[in-house]
């Protein structure tokens, strides 16, 4: 450098820009300063040879120490099963009744089976567990329930299923269609009754004589339903297909019956069991007998007369 | 007195220019631009004793009794929160200081403790200075008590010297080792004391020595422990010159009102002996060059060159300096606390100003006025705040049911917050909903009612899930969710939230 700029005033010498009369010093670092970089160069160097760093064509080169992003999130992935593994044992032990009573447990079993319902329920139920009425899902939110609402007979309807040919424990009914069996009159007859089963409309007689004589043995003689026959409940403000005149004339000539996969085997018991207690939490759980009063009847196929509290158990799907 | 070479305005710069005339024998610097670092030269700084130095004595011991002292102190809170005086709670999220508990929503309070702390710094720059950086500042602190370590092993600033270019001999060897453990015994107490803050102190000793404490806890005082033996054992003023970024905003907020540790050129310039200043008594001013202020700094700096980053204002040179114009006969203050202004007043011969016009003056005021609003506006929220709150979130999805007869049902997620250090019960009830009717994830459904009552942990936040029934026909509508401490606080929260519900066909 031949002409250097020297600072008059701190006698250190510039960089050689000037911006209107001000220049830059050109300050000596301290040393240590000057040290770190140098160990930062080192450490750079260590670290490419150590750790993936230089891009080839189709990958970068491996580094000494085998570390990928990969298998870091593998290893991530075994520790969280791992974590998980003790509370996921706990939850396969203990019985399904008592699982309420254990209210940690339960937290972590609820939780779980949030996150399995969003991976394998919501397709149909929705995300809010809602169902849909025009689709035909029902809502698992509320207090009616087509085949039980306790946490057994939630547990068993998740693990065979409705009406699907995979399974034989499968929930199983039919409705028989009425096309063809019921003139018009009689039709809107027989709808009109069912829109009165819940006292809120005008009822005829020749409807009430044809509920009885084709609809009671099945949904009972006041609309009450069998979930022990899977036979909804009529005389409840939740229609399954829709509650208007026209939509019970048409599930009345045509029944719309639907389908739930089992879930037995394709997911773990423990999986299960935890989706139970989630759907079950989801407000409209109805309390095991023992639990409340003494109903001493097979848990998952209990009549729906028997529920605790308020809970009525009923049904209103269509078979 | 009057020097035709002094500018009639003063500012720093001029101060500085004024002052770099008088300097004697700049070396030479030819050679600078082959060196791409400056070369450290340790600071040796000598023992001074005077009124000053007691000060920062004094200002060290009640500093370190703080920081070491504070966690121990026991602050009783009944059966259900913990009872040290300070304590950061992180596992449960809370911040103890006294009678004072803080949660994490209330970060403003803490937000509001450091803006504080930082316009008290400036207040303290505007009315004395650099205070902060020569008496409490933990940099000063530390770098004081290692200083006085090396004393203490090594002996004085020449027997130190000596030392350090000594051969490594089996005794210099020997004194290395009992210094260094000497600093790491200080730098791991130090470390110790700060994990002390987060919980409960007696406990965590135990725990510490058994092995039992977490490991952030060892962590956290090994890093400290280096950290303080690093940037206090061998740092020290580097750290003040190159990395702290507060000597170059006080640079900005210095002017010629701001007090600072100061050399009295025009008294002191030129320098000569004692005796050189006998034979020509008005050829020499006041300095006689003895280096006294520049061996006991401990930046290691000539404070005679003018202001400078690297003058923490400590005033040891103050001390030295006055020691030996007592000692030659001559009045003190060559070297002295001053404004610049006084500086030049005194230098034209005016009397010096008191010195409490050098504190208060309107920046101060200003200054402490807004530390002081913002202290008192803390206190009010204080003082102010509710212990009870109620937050409430409705589900969105699905917004509303239809139950079996008929009626519809909404679901809340409801938050019952209880800040007082005991259980307490507190009701909740539906305000603005006709018929409406409520049941929890814990109240069953046959009980349910308008109202609720719930046992509220201590010191917690009861998180509920709230089914709300009203009848059939109910249609969309706002209500709110009230809340109140059946104790004699009576505290009280109402949240307005809205009712969904199917809409007419």
């Amino acid at each position: 450098m031949a002409n250097k700029h020297i600072d008059e005033a701190t006698g250190t010498e510039t960089v050689g820009h000037e911006w209107d009369g001000i220049e830059e010093l050109n300050t000596p670092l301290p040393r240590w300063w000057l040290w770190t970089f140098y160990l930062t160069i080192l450490f750079a160097v260590g670290y490419v040879i150590a750790y993936p760093a230089w891009p080839m064509i189709d990958r970068a080169t491996g580094g000494m120490l085998g570390w990928s992003s990969r298998g870091q999130l593998a290893k991530s992935l075994a520790d969280a099963e791992a974590d998980k593994r003790a509370i996921a044992d706990r939850i396969g032990a203990i019985a399904l009744e008592k699982l309420p009573a254990d209210k940690a447990l339960m937290r972590q079993a609820v939780a779980g089976g949030a996150a399995a319902f969003k991976v394998n329920c919501v397709q149909c139920h929705g995300s809010g567990a809602a169902g849909s009425q025009t689709l035909g899902y029902p809502n698992l939110n509320d207090d009616d329930w087509l085949w039980g609402g306790t946490l057994e007979d939630i547990h068993y309807t998740i693990t065979h299923g409705i009406r699907q040919h995979e399974d034989d424990d499968k929930r199983q009914s039919q409705m028989p269609p009425f096309e063809g069996a019921f003139d018009a009159g009689q039709l809107d007859a027989v709808a009109k009754h069912v829109l009165a089963l819940r006292g809120k409309s005008k009822d005829n007689a020749e409807g009430a004589k044809l509920f009885a004589d084709n609809c009671a043995a099945c949904h009972g003689p006041n609309g009450g339903g069998d979930r022990k026959l899977g036979a909804p409940r009529l005389n409840d403000a939740i229609w399954l297909y829709g509650g208007t005149k026209e939509d019970i004339e048409k599930q009345v000539l045509n029944p719309r019956m639907g389908v739930m996969p089992h879930w037995g085997g394709r997911l773990s018991p423990v999986t299960i069991k935890m989706l139970a207690a989630y759907v079950w939490s989801l407000g409209g759980g109805e309390a095991t007998p023992g639990e409340a009063k003494a109903g001493a009847v097979s848990s998952s196929n209990r009549n729906g007369s028997q529920a605790a509290g308020q809970a009525e158990a009923s049904t209103n799907e269509r078979p | 007195m009057s020097d035709p070479d002094h500018p009639a305005t003063g500012t720093l710069a001029d101060l500085k220019a004024a002052t770099r005339r008088h300097q004697p024998k700049e070396p030479a610097r030819e050679h600078l631009p082959e060196r791409l670092y400056e070369k450290r030269e340790f600071v040796h700084n000598k023992r001074i004793d005077g009124r000053f130095r007691r000060f920062k004595w004094f200002v060290m011991f009640v500093t370190l009794a703080i920081y070491y002292g504070t966690p121990w102190i026991r602050w009783d809170r009944g059966p259900y929160a913990p009872d040290q005086a300070v304590l950061v709670d992180l596992a449960h999220r809370r911040f103890y200081m006294f009678g004072i508990e803080i949660w994490p929503q209330e970060f403003y309070f803490v937000a509001g403790l450091l803006i504080m702390a930082g316009i008290g710094l400036f207040l303290v720059t505007s009315a004395v200075g650099r205070a902060w950086c020569g008496y409490a500042c933990p940099q000063t602190v530390w770098t004081d008590v290692f200083q006085h370590v090396d004393r203490f092993i090594d002996g004085d600033r020449n027997a130190r010297k000596r030392l350090d270019a000594a051969p490594w001999t089996w005794g210099k060897v020997t004194r290395r080792a009992v210094k260094w453990t000497i600093y790491l015994l200080i730098g791991f107490w130090t470390g110790g004391a700060w994990i002390m803050y987060f919980a409960d102190a007696p406990t965590l000793v135990h725990q510490f020595w058994r092995g039992e404490a977490a490991p952030v806890a060892y962590i956290t005082v090994a890093i400290l422990t280096l950290t303080t033996v690093m940037l206090g054992g061998f740092m020290r003023e580097q750290v003040c010159i190159y990395m702290c970024p507060w000597p170059r905003i006080q640079s900005a907020m210095l002017d010629e009102k701001s007090l600072i540790v100061t050399y009295k050129d025009w008294r002191g310039e030129p320098r000569g002996s004692v005796k050189k200043a006998q034979k020509n008594p008005d050829s020499f001013g006041d300095c006689i060059d003895c280096q006294q202020c520049v061996q006991v700094c401990p930046t290691g700096i000539d404070i005679r060159e003018g202001p400078q980053i690297g003058c923490i204002t400590c005033a040891l040179c103050i001390d030295a300096c006055d020691k030996v114009m007592k000692d030659i006969g001559r009045p003190r203050g060559l070297i002295d606390y001053a404004t610049l202004e006084d500086c030049q007043r005194e230098a034209a011969g005016e009397a010096p100003r008191p010195i409490w016009k050098a504190i208060f003056h309107p920046r101060t005021i200003a200054y402490f006025l807004i530390w002081a609003s913002i202290g008192l506006g803390l206190l009010f929220a204080l003082d102010t705040r509710s212990h009870t709150d109620l937050t409430v979130a409705p589900d969105r999805n699905p917004p509303y049911m239809l139950m079996s007869d008929g009626s519809v049902r909404n679901a809340y997620t409801l938050r019952l917050r209880n800040m007082e250090s005991r259980p307490r019960q507190m009701i909740v009830s539906l305000v603005g909903l006709p018929g409406g009717v409520m049941w929890t994830d814990t109240i069953r459904r046959r009980v349910a009612a308008p109202q609720q009552t719930f046992t509220v942990p201590a010191d917690q936040l009861l998180t509920v899930r709230a089914y709300v029934v009203a009848p059939e026909g109910t249609s969309e509508t706002d209500f709110d969710f009230r809340l109140a401490s059946l104790d004699e606080q009576g505290e009280t929260d109402t949240v307005k939230t809205r009712f969904n519900a199917p809409g007419e066909e």
